[in-house]
Protein backbone atom coordinates (compact mmCIF):
# COMPACT_ATOMS: atom_id res chain seq x y z
CA UNK A 1 0.00 0.00 0.00
CA UNK A 2 1.08 3.57 -0.97
CA UNK A 3 0.06 6.25 1.43
CA UNK A 4 -0.36 9.85 -0.61
CA UNK A 5 -0.32 12.01 2.03
CA UNK A 6 -3.65 15.07 2.01
CA UNK A 7 -2.15 17.94 4.08
CA UNK A 8 -4.72 20.16 2.49
CA UNK A 9 -3.76 21.19 -0.73
CA UNK A 10 -4.67 20.62 -4.48
CA UNK A 11 -4.28 18.26 -6.81
CA UNK A 12 -3.72 14.63 -4.88
CA UNK A 13 -6.23 12.57 -7.39
CA UNK A 14 -3.52 12.37 -10.40
CA UNK A 15 -1.05 10.82 -8.03
CA UNK A 16 -3.20 8.30 -7.13
CA UNK A 17 -5.00 7.87 -10.76
CA UNK A 18 -1.46 7.36 -11.77
CA UNK A 19 -0.59 4.53 -9.23
CA UNK A 20 -4.41 3.10 -9.94
CA UNK A 21 -3.23 2.98 -13.78
CA UNK A 22 0.14 0.66 -12.36
CA UNK A 23 -2.47 -1.65 -10.51
CA UNK A 24 -0.67 -0.11 -7.36
CA UNK A 25 -2.73 0.42 -4.16
CA UNK A 26 -2.91 3.46 -2.63
CA UNK A 27 -4.78 5.67 -0.20
CA UNK A 28 -5.19 8.96 0.09
CA UNK A 29 -4.95 10.45 3.98
CA UNK A 30 -3.92 12.73 6.37
CA UNK A 31 -4.37 9.59 9.36
CA UNK A 32 -0.89 9.19 10.87
CA UNK A 33 -2.20 5.28 12.08
CA UNK A 34 -3.12 4.72 8.46
CA UNK A 35 0.16 6.36 7.06
CA UNK A 36 2.35 4.64 9.60
CA UNK A 37 1.23 0.86 7.81
CA UNK A 38 1.95 1.80 4.47
CA UNK A 39 4.74 0.38 2.77
CA UNK A 40 5.97 4.13 1.05
CA UNK A 41 4.64 7.46 1.08
CA UNK A 42 4.26 10.42 -1.70
CA UNK A 43 4.05 13.86 -0.44
CA UNK A 44 2.42 15.53 -3.63
CA UNK A 45 1.48 18.74 -3.85
CA UNK A 46 0.16 22.31 -6.36
CA UNK A 47 0.14 25.48 -4.11
CA UNK A 48 1.94 28.07 -2.17
CA UNK A 49 4.80 26.96 0.39
CA UNK A 50 4.04 28.23 3.43
CA UNK A 51 0.53 27.42 3.16
CA UNK A 52 1.93 23.63 2.31
CA UNK A 53 4.34 23.96 5.56
CA UNK A 54 0.79 25.04 7.68
CA UNK A 55 -0.79 22.31 6.47
CA UNK A 56 1.47 19.21 7.40
CA UNK A 57 1.91 21.19 10.68
CA UNK A 58 -1.80 21.71 11.97
CA UNK A 59 -2.13 17.33 10.92
CA UNK A 60 1.19 16.59 13.19
CA UNK A 61 2.45 15.46 9.59
CA UNK A 62 6.06 16.93 9.76
CA UNK A 63 6.58 15.08 13.26
CA UNK A 64 5.37 12.19 11.68
CA UNK A 65 7.25 12.64 8.29
CA UNK A 66 10.96 13.61 10.72
CA UNK A 67 10.56 9.66 12.21
CA UNK A 68 9.59 8.19 9.49
CA UNK A 69 12.60 9.34 7.47
CA UNK A 70 14.60 8.52 10.39
CA UNK A 71 13.15 4.62 10.13
CA UNK A 72 14.65 4.95 6.51
CA UNK A 73 11.24 4.02 5.00
CA UNK A 74 10.94 6.08 1.44
CA UNK A 75 9.12 9.38 0.93
CA UNK A 76 8.96 10.66 -2.45
CA UNK A 77 7.90 14.45 -2.62
CA UNK A 78 6.28 15.68 -6.36
CA UNK A 79 6.37 19.58 -7.01
CA UNK A 80 5.75 21.42 -3.75
CA UNK A 81 5.62 17.86 -1.81
CA UNK A 82 9.68 18.34 -3.14
CA UNK A 83 10.37 21.66 -2.50
CA UNK A 84 9.04 21.05 1.02
CA UNK A 85 11.83 18.45 1.64
CA UNK A 86 14.74 21.32 1.65
CA UNK A 87 15.85 23.34 4.36
CA UNK A 88 13.73 26.50 3.87
CA UNK A 89 11.80 28.95 0.86
CA UNK A 90 11.99 32.60 -0.03
CA UNK A 91 8.58 32.12 -1.36
CA UNK A 92 6.62 35.15 0.13
CA UNK A 93 9.05 35.61 2.55
CA UNK A 94 11.36 33.23 4.50
CA UNK A 95 9.55 29.77 5.41
CA UNK A 96 11.37 26.88 7.09
CA UNK A 97 10.80 23.27 5.56
CA UNK A 98 11.07 19.79 6.65
CA UNK A 99 14.78 19.59 6.20
CA UNK A 100 15.45 16.08 4.86
CA UNK A 101 17.64 17.48 1.79
CA UNK A 102 20.19 20.81 2.39
CA UNK A 103 19.21 23.70 0.00
CA UNK A 104 16.90 26.54 -0.24
CA UNK A 105 13.50 26.87 -2.18
CA UNK A 106 13.87 30.28 -4.67
CA UNK A 107 12.52 32.06 -7.12
CA UNK A 108 13.95 32.02 -10.83
CA UNK A 109 15.78 35.38 -11.74
CA UNK A 110 14.64 37.40 -14.66
CA UNK A 111 17.37 37.72 -15.43
CA UNK A 112 17.22 34.05 -17.44
CA UNK A 113 15.12 35.88 -20.37
CA UNK A 114 12.52 33.09 -20.08
CA UNK A 115 8.98 32.61 -19.52
CA UNK A 116 8.09 31.85 -15.94
CA UNK A 117 6.86 29.89 -14.86
CA UNK A 118 8.92 27.55 -16.20
CA UNK A 119 5.95 25.44 -17.98
CA UNK A 120 6.08 22.93 -20.10
CA UNK A 121 8.69 19.34 -20.97
CA UNK A 122 11.77 19.96 -20.48
CA UNK A 123 14.91 17.03 -20.93
CA UNK A 124 16.59 15.26 -17.82
CA UNK A 125 19.97 15.59 -18.09
CA UNK A 126 21.68 13.01 -15.19
CA UNK A 127 24.09 14.64 -12.55
CA UNK A 128 24.45 11.37 -10.79
CA UNK A 129 23.88 7.30 -11.78
CA UNK A 130 20.57 6.03 -9.30
CA UNK A 131 18.35 3.25 -9.17
CA UNK A 132 15.66 5.95 -9.32
CA UNK A 133 16.95 6.84 -12.93
CA UNK A 134 16.32 2.74 -14.07
CA UNK A 135 15.34 3.30 -18.13
CA UNK A 136 15.52 6.75 -18.14
CA UNK A 137 17.48 8.55 -20.63
CA UNK A 138 17.49 12.21 -21.71
CA UNK A 139 13.61 12.31 -21.73
CA UNK A 140 11.20 14.50 -21.50
CA UNK A 141 8.94 15.19 -18.28
CA UNK A 142 6.54 18.06 -17.72
CA UNK A 143 7.45 20.72 -14.94
CA UNK A 144 5.14 23.62 -13.99
CA UNK A 145 6.92 25.82 -11.48
CA UNK A 146 7.76 29.23 -10.16
CA UNK A 147 10.38 28.31 -7.73
CA UNK A 148 13.52 26.15 -7.52
CA UNK A 149 16.15 24.55 -5.50
CA UNK A 150 19.21 25.96 -5.27
CA UNK A 151 22.69 25.55 -3.22
CA UNK A 152 22.52 21.71 -3.05
CA UNK A 153 25.37 19.53 -2.39
CA UNK A 154 26.15 18.03 -5.43
CA UNK A 155 25.55 14.31 -4.01
CA UNK A 156 21.87 15.14 -4.17
CA UNK A 157 21.54 16.20 -7.21
CA UNK A 158 20.45 13.14 -9.32
CA UNK A 159 19.17 14.86 -12.61
CA UNK A 160 18.38 18.31 -13.83
CA UNK A 161 16.35 20.22 -16.75
CA UNK A 162 17.89 22.88 -18.22
CA UNK A 163 16.20 26.09 -18.20
CA UNK A 164 18.46 29.26 -17.87
CA UNK A 165 19.80 28.07 -15.07
CA UNK A 166 20.45 24.23 -13.43
CA UNK A 167 16.95 23.57 -11.99
CA UNK A 168 17.17 20.98 -9.75
CA UNK A 169 15.11 17.83 -11.25
CA UNK A 170 15.01 14.78 -9.25
CA UNK A 171 16.97 15.05 -5.47
CA UNK A 172 17.76 12.43 -3.51
CA UNK A 173 19.10 11.84 0.22
CA UNK A 174 18.90 8.20 0.52
CA UNK A 175 15.08 7.24 1.41
CA UNK A 176 14.04 10.95 0.64
CA UNK A 177 13.54 11.22 -3.13
CA UNK A 178 12.30 14.57 -4.73
CA UNK A 179 10.99 15.25 -8.00
CA UNK A 180 10.37 18.97 -9.52
CA UNK A 181 8.40 17.47 -12.06
CA UNK A 182 4.72 15.88 -12.34
CA UNK A 183 5.79 12.25 -13.20
CA UNK A 184 1.63 11.49 -12.68
CA UNK A 185 1.59 13.99 -15.83
CA UNK A 186 4.59 12.64 -17.84
CA UNK A 187 3.40 10.27 -20.03
CA UNK A 188 5.42 6.77 -20.20
CA UNK A 189 9.15 8.28 -19.21
CA UNK A 190 6.85 9.68 -15.85
CA UNK A 191 5.25 5.69 -15.38
CA UNK A 192 8.77 4.14 -15.31
CA UNK A 193 9.76 6.91 -12.78
CA UNK A 194 7.25 6.39 -10.47
CA UNK A 195 7.90 2.02 -11.35
CA UNK A 196 11.41 2.50 -10.22
CA UNK A 197 10.29 4.78 -7.00
CA UNK A 198 8.15 1.67 -6.18
CA UNK A 199 10.92 -1.08 -6.85
CA UNK A 200 13.38 0.72 -4.66
CA UNK A 201 14.75 -1.54 -2.31
CA UNK B 1 15.93 23.15 -23.33
CA UNK B 2 11.75 23.51 -23.01
CA UNK B 3 9.83 21.85 -25.92
CA UNK B 4 7.32 23.61 -27.98
CA UNK B 5 4.18 22.42 -27.72
CA UNK B 6 1.36 20.68 -30.41
CA UNK B 7 -2.25 20.59 -28.79
CA UNK B 8 -4.83 18.54 -30.38
CA UNK B 9 -8.20 20.74 -29.42
CA UNK B 10 -11.27 18.36 -28.75
CA UNK B 11 -14.73 19.77 -29.24
CA UNK B 12 -17.40 17.94 -26.57
CA UNK B 13 -20.88 17.94 -26.87
CA UNK B 14 -23.10 15.64 -24.90
CA UNK B 15 -20.37 13.76 -23.66
CA UNK B 16 -19.02 13.30 -27.40
CA UNK B 17 -16.33 14.33 -29.72
CA UNK B 18 -18.30 16.84 -31.86
CA UNK B 19 -16.12 16.07 -35.40
CA UNK B 20 -13.12 13.48 -36.18
CA UNK B 21 -12.97 10.68 -38.65
CA UNK B 22 -12.47 7.13 -38.47
CA UNK B 23 -8.66 6.35 -37.31
CA UNK B 24 -7.75 2.91 -38.09
CA UNK B 25 -6.64 2.00 -34.60
CA UNK B 26 -10.51 3.45 -32.11
CA UNK B 27 -13.44 2.57 -33.06
CA UNK B 28 -15.23 4.83 -30.67
CA UNK B 29 -13.75 7.79 -32.16
CA UNK B 30 -16.41 10.28 -30.53
CA UNK B 31 -15.18 9.00 -26.88
CA UNK B 32 -13.26 11.60 -25.90
CA UNK B 33 -11.05 9.23 -23.29
CA UNK B 34 -10.30 7.05 -26.50
CA UNK B 35 -9.48 10.06 -28.75
CA UNK B 36 -7.63 11.73 -25.51
CA UNK B 37 -5.51 8.67 -25.17
CA UNK B 38 -5.11 8.26 -28.36
CA UNK B 39 -2.92 11.93 -29.13
CA UNK B 40 -1.13 11.16 -25.93
CA UNK B 41 0.07 7.63 -27.40
CA UNK B 42 0.75 9.90 -30.63
CA UNK B 43 2.90 12.38 -28.77
CA UNK B 44 0.51 15.13 -28.26
CA UNK B 45 2.17 17.33 -25.55
CA UNK B 46 -1.26 18.23 -23.81
CA UNK B 47 -4.78 18.17 -24.84
CA UNK B 48 -7.81 20.69 -24.82
CA UNK B 49 -11.34 19.68 -24.14
CA UNK B 50 -14.07 22.33 -24.84
CA UNK B 51 -17.49 22.09 -23.37
CA UNK B 52 -19.72 22.68 -25.98
CA UNK B 53 -22.80 21.64 -24.60
CA UNK B 54 -25.56 24.85 -24.40
CA UNK B 55 -27.38 23.83 -21.20
CA UNK B 56 -26.21 24.06 -17.71
CA UNK B 57 -27.93 20.99 -15.73
CA UNK B 58 -26.09 19.07 -18.41
CA UNK B 59 -22.51 20.34 -16.82
CA UNK B 60 -22.31 16.97 -14.63
CA UNK B 61 -22.41 15.00 -17.60
CA UNK B 62 -19.11 17.25 -18.73
CA UNK B 63 -17.91 16.63 -15.14
CA UNK B 64 -17.73 12.95 -15.53
CA UNK B 65 -16.06 13.16 -19.14
CA UNK B 66 -13.61 15.54 -17.29
CA UNK B 67 -13.19 12.58 -14.36
CA UNK B 68 -12.97 9.63 -17.33
CA UNK B 69 -9.99 11.93 -18.87
CA UNK B 70 -8.23 12.24 -15.58
CA UNK B 71 -8.47 8.43 -14.73
CA UNK B 72 -7.02 7.68 -18.17
CA UNK B 73 -4.27 10.01 -19.89
CA UNK B 74 -1.46 10.88 -18.34
CA UNK B 75 -0.40 13.94 -19.97
CA UNK B 76 -2.01 17.53 -19.08
CA UNK B 77 -5.21 19.15 -20.46
CA UNK B 78 -7.18 21.90 -20.46
CA UNK B 79 -10.81 22.50 -19.87
CA UNK B 80 -12.73 25.36 -21.39
CA UNK B 81 -16.12 25.70 -22.47
CA UNK B 82 -18.85 26.84 -19.81
CA UNK B 83 -16.71 28.45 -16.70
CA UNK B 84 -18.21 31.50 -15.13
CA UNK B 85 -16.58 31.43 -11.40
CA UNK B 86 -14.51 30.24 -9.10
CA UNK B 87 -16.57 27.57 -8.42
CA UNK B 88 -16.29 26.51 -11.98
CA UNK B 89 -12.81 26.21 -11.76
CA UNK B 90 -12.92 23.95 -9.03
CA UNK B 91 -15.11 21.84 -10.24
CA UNK B 92 -12.56 20.87 -13.07
CA UNK B 93 -9.61 21.38 -11.15
CA UNK B 94 -10.97 18.32 -8.68
CA UNK B 95 -12.08 16.58 -11.31
CA UNK B 96 -8.13 16.15 -12.36
CA UNK B 97 -7.98 19.05 -14.87
CA UNK B 98 -4.76 20.59 -15.17
CA UNK B 99 -5.68 23.85 -16.40
CA UNK B 100 -8.57 26.29 -17.21
CA UNK B 101 -9.58 28.16 -20.19
CA UNK B 102 -11.64 31.35 -20.05
CA UNK B 103 -12.75 33.45 -22.74
CA UNK B 104 -16.53 35.36 -23.32
CA UNK B 105 -16.49 35.44 -19.36
CA UNK B 106 -12.87 36.73 -18.96
CA UNK B 107 -14.09 39.81 -20.87
CA UNK B 108 -17.15 40.45 -18.90
CA UNK B 109 -15.59 40.33 -15.88
CA UNK B 110 -12.26 40.23 -15.49
CA UNK B 111 -11.68 39.64 -12.34
CA UNK B 112 -12.39 35.93 -12.91
CA UNK B 113 -9.01 36.12 -13.93
CA UNK B 114 -7.39 37.30 -10.91
CA UNK B 115 -9.62 35.59 -8.00
CA UNK B 116 -8.50 31.87 -10.31
CA UNK B 117 -4.87 32.73 -10.39
CA UNK B 118 -5.07 33.54 -6.53
CA UNK B 119 -6.64 30.70 -5.44
CA UNK B 120 -5.26 27.85 -8.10
CA UNK B 121 -2.61 29.61 -9.26
CA UNK B 122 -1.66 31.33 -12.35
CA UNK B 123 -0.51 28.05 -14.03
CA UNK B 124 -4.01 26.60 -14.52
CA UNK B 125 -5.38 29.97 -15.74
CA UNK B 126 -5.33 29.87 -19.60
CA UNK B 127 -6.84 33.31 -21.08
CA UNK B 128 -8.26 32.10 -24.23
CA UNK B 129 -8.72 35.10 -26.91
CA UNK B 130 -10.43 35.46 -30.50
CA UNK B 131 -9.16 38.18 -32.64
CA UNK B 132 -9.85 39.51 -35.55
CA UNK B 133 -8.46 42.28 -38.07
CA UNK B 134 -9.95 45.53 -38.38
CA UNK B 135 -9.51 47.53 -40.90
CA UNK B 136 -6.58 49.97 -39.12
CA UNK B 137 -4.55 47.23 -38.98
CA UNK B 138 -5.10 46.46 -35.13
CA UNK B 139 -6.70 43.55 -34.02
CA UNK B 140 -10.30 43.33 -32.01
CA UNK B 141 -11.37 40.89 -29.70
CA UNK B 142 -14.63 38.95 -30.24
CA UNK B 143 -16.61 37.11 -27.55
CA UNK B 144 -19.71 34.83 -27.98
CA UNK B 145 -17.81 31.89 -30.18
CA UNK B 146 -16.40 35.09 -33.01
CA UNK B 147 -20.14 36.68 -33.68
CA UNK B 148 -19.47 39.94 -31.19
CA UNK B 149 -17.22 42.70 -31.81
CA UNK B 150 -16.80 44.24 -28.18
CA UNK B 151 -13.89 47.00 -29.98
CA UNK B 152 -11.26 45.99 -27.44
CA UNK B 153 -7.44 45.52 -28.61
CA UNK B 154 -6.53 42.52 -28.80
CA UNK B 155 -2.72 42.77 -28.18
CA UNK B 156 -3.90 44.98 -25.11
CA UNK B 157 -6.12 42.78 -23.78
CA UNK B 158 -3.80 40.13 -23.76
CA UNK B 159 -1.67 41.99 -21.58
CA UNK B 160 -3.54 42.84 -19.31
CA UNK B 161 -4.48 39.41 -19.16
CA UNK B 162 -1.10 39.03 -18.39
CA UNK B 163 -1.28 41.13 -15.30
CA UNK B 164 -4.30 40.15 -13.88
CA UNK B 165 -2.87 36.54 -13.49
CA UNK B 166 -3.29 34.30 -16.72
CA UNK B 167 -0.55 31.95 -17.02
CA UNK B 168 -0.82 31.59 -20.89
CA UNK B 169 -2.65 33.00 -23.71
CA UNK B 170 -4.54 31.24 -26.31
CA UNK B 171 -5.06 33.65 -28.76
CA UNK B 172 -7.58 32.20 -31.92
CA UNK B 173 -7.07 34.34 -35.26
CA UNK B 174 -10.95 34.38 -36.77
CA UNK B 175 -9.23 35.78 -39.97
CA UNK B 176 -7.50 32.35 -40.41
CA UNK B 177 -9.63 29.78 -38.54
CA UNK B 178 -10.86 27.11 -40.94
CA UNK B 179 -8.81 28.52 -43.90
CA UNK B 180 -5.96 26.30 -43.34
CA UNK B 181 -3.60 28.56 -44.75
CA UNK B 182 -1.35 29.15 -41.68
CA UNK B 183 -1.45 30.38 -38.64
CA UNK B 184 -1.75 33.97 -38.41
CA UNK B 185 2.30 34.97 -37.53
CA UNK B 186 1.50 38.81 -37.54
CA UNK B 187 -0.85 38.63 -34.72
CA UNK B 188 2.06 36.14 -32.75
CA UNK B 189 4.89 38.37 -33.67
CA UNK B 190 3.08 41.36 -32.17
CA UNK B 191 2.21 39.48 -28.94
CA UNK B 192 5.16 38.17 -28.38
CA UNK B 193 6.70 41.63 -28.07
CA UNK B 194 4.27 42.36 -25.19
CA UNK B 195 3.92 39.10 -23.64
CA UNK B 196 6.30 37.49 -20.66
CA UNK B 197 3.80 34.26 -20.29
CA UNK B 198 3.41 31.52 -23.33
CA UNK B 199 1.91 31.64 -25.88
CA UNK B 200 -0.44 29.35 -27.90
CA UNK B 201 -1.58 30.00 -31.11
CA UNK B 202 -4.50 28.94 -32.91
CA UNK B 203 -6.56 28.84 -35.94
CA UNK B 204 -5.06 28.15 -39.43
CA UNK B 205 -3.28 24.98 -39.52
CA UNK B 206 -3.28 22.99 -42.69
CA UNK B 207 -0.04 21.73 -43.13
CA UNK B 208 2.91 21.19 -41.59
CA UNK B 209 5.22 24.00 -42.88
CA UNK B 210 2.44 26.13 -40.66
CA UNK B 211 3.24 24.80 -37.66
CA UNK B 212 6.90 24.99 -37.64
CA UNK B 213 6.16 29.11 -39.52
CA UNK B 214 4.29 29.64 -36.22
CA UNK B 215 6.48 28.02 -33.86
CA UNK B 216 9.49 30.14 -35.39
CA UNK B 217 7.46 33.60 -35.11
CA UNK B 218 7.55 33.09 -31.27
CA UNK B 219 4.49 30.52 -30.24
CA UNK B 220 5.32 28.69 -27.27
CA UNK B 221 2.38 25.98 -28.20
CA UNK B 222 0.39 25.56 -31.93
CA UNK B 223 -3.28 24.47 -31.67
CA UNK B 224 -5.16 22.56 -34.29
CA UNK B 225 -8.59 20.60 -34.48
CA UNK B 226 -9.74 19.58 -37.60
CA UNK B 227 -6.25 19.02 -39.10
CA UNK B 228 -5.50 15.83 -36.43
CA UNK B 229 -9.37 14.77 -36.18
CA UNK B 230 -9.62 14.16 -39.99
CA UNK B 231 -6.42 12.45 -40.07
CA UNK B 232 -4.71 15.20 -42.64
CA UNK B 233 -1.88 15.73 -40.31
CA UNK B 234 -0.24 12.85 -37.70
CA UNK B 235 1.33 14.26 -34.74
CA UNK B 236 3.87 11.78 -34.64
CA UNK B 237 5.13 12.79 -38.08
CA UNK B 238 4.40 16.63 -37.79
CA UNK B 239 6.58 16.78 -34.09
CA UNK B 240 9.86 14.50 -36.27
CA UNK B 241 9.54 16.92 -39.22
CA UNK B 242 9.54 19.67 -36.29
CA UNK B 243 12.41 18.68 -34.85
CA UNK B 244 14.27 17.76 -38.17
CA UNK B 245 13.81 21.48 -38.32
CA UNK B 246 15.59 22.38 -35.10
CA UNK B 247 12.61 23.48 -33.15
CA UNK B 248 12.85 21.14 -29.71
CA UNK B 249 10.61 18.67 -29.49
CA UNK B 250 9.69 15.80 -27.22
CA UNK B 251 9.83 13.08 -29.17
CA UNK B 252 7.40 9.73 -28.16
Amino acid sequence: MIGIIDYGVGNLKNVSGALDRLNVENIITDDILKLKKCEKLILPGVGAFMEGMKGLEERGLDLFLRKWVESGKYILGICLGMQLLFDKSYEMGECEGLKFIKGEIIKFSPDINLKIPHMGWNCLLKNNDDDILKNIGKDYVYFVHSFYASELNDENLIAYADYGVKVPAIVRNKNVIGMQFHPEKSDKIGKQLLINYLELR
Amino acid sequence: MLAKRIIPCLDVDHGRVVKGKNFVDIKDVDDPVKLGEHYSKMGADELVFYDITASSEERDIFINTVENIARKVSIPFTIGGGIKSCDDFRKVLLAGADKVSINSQAVKNPKLITDGAKRFGSQCVVLSIDAKRNDKGSFDVYIKGGRENTYIDAIEWAKRGEELGAGEICINSIDTDGVKDGFDLELIERLNEVLTIPIIASGGAGKIEDFLNVLNAGADAALAASVFHFGEINIKELKEYLSANDVEMRLV
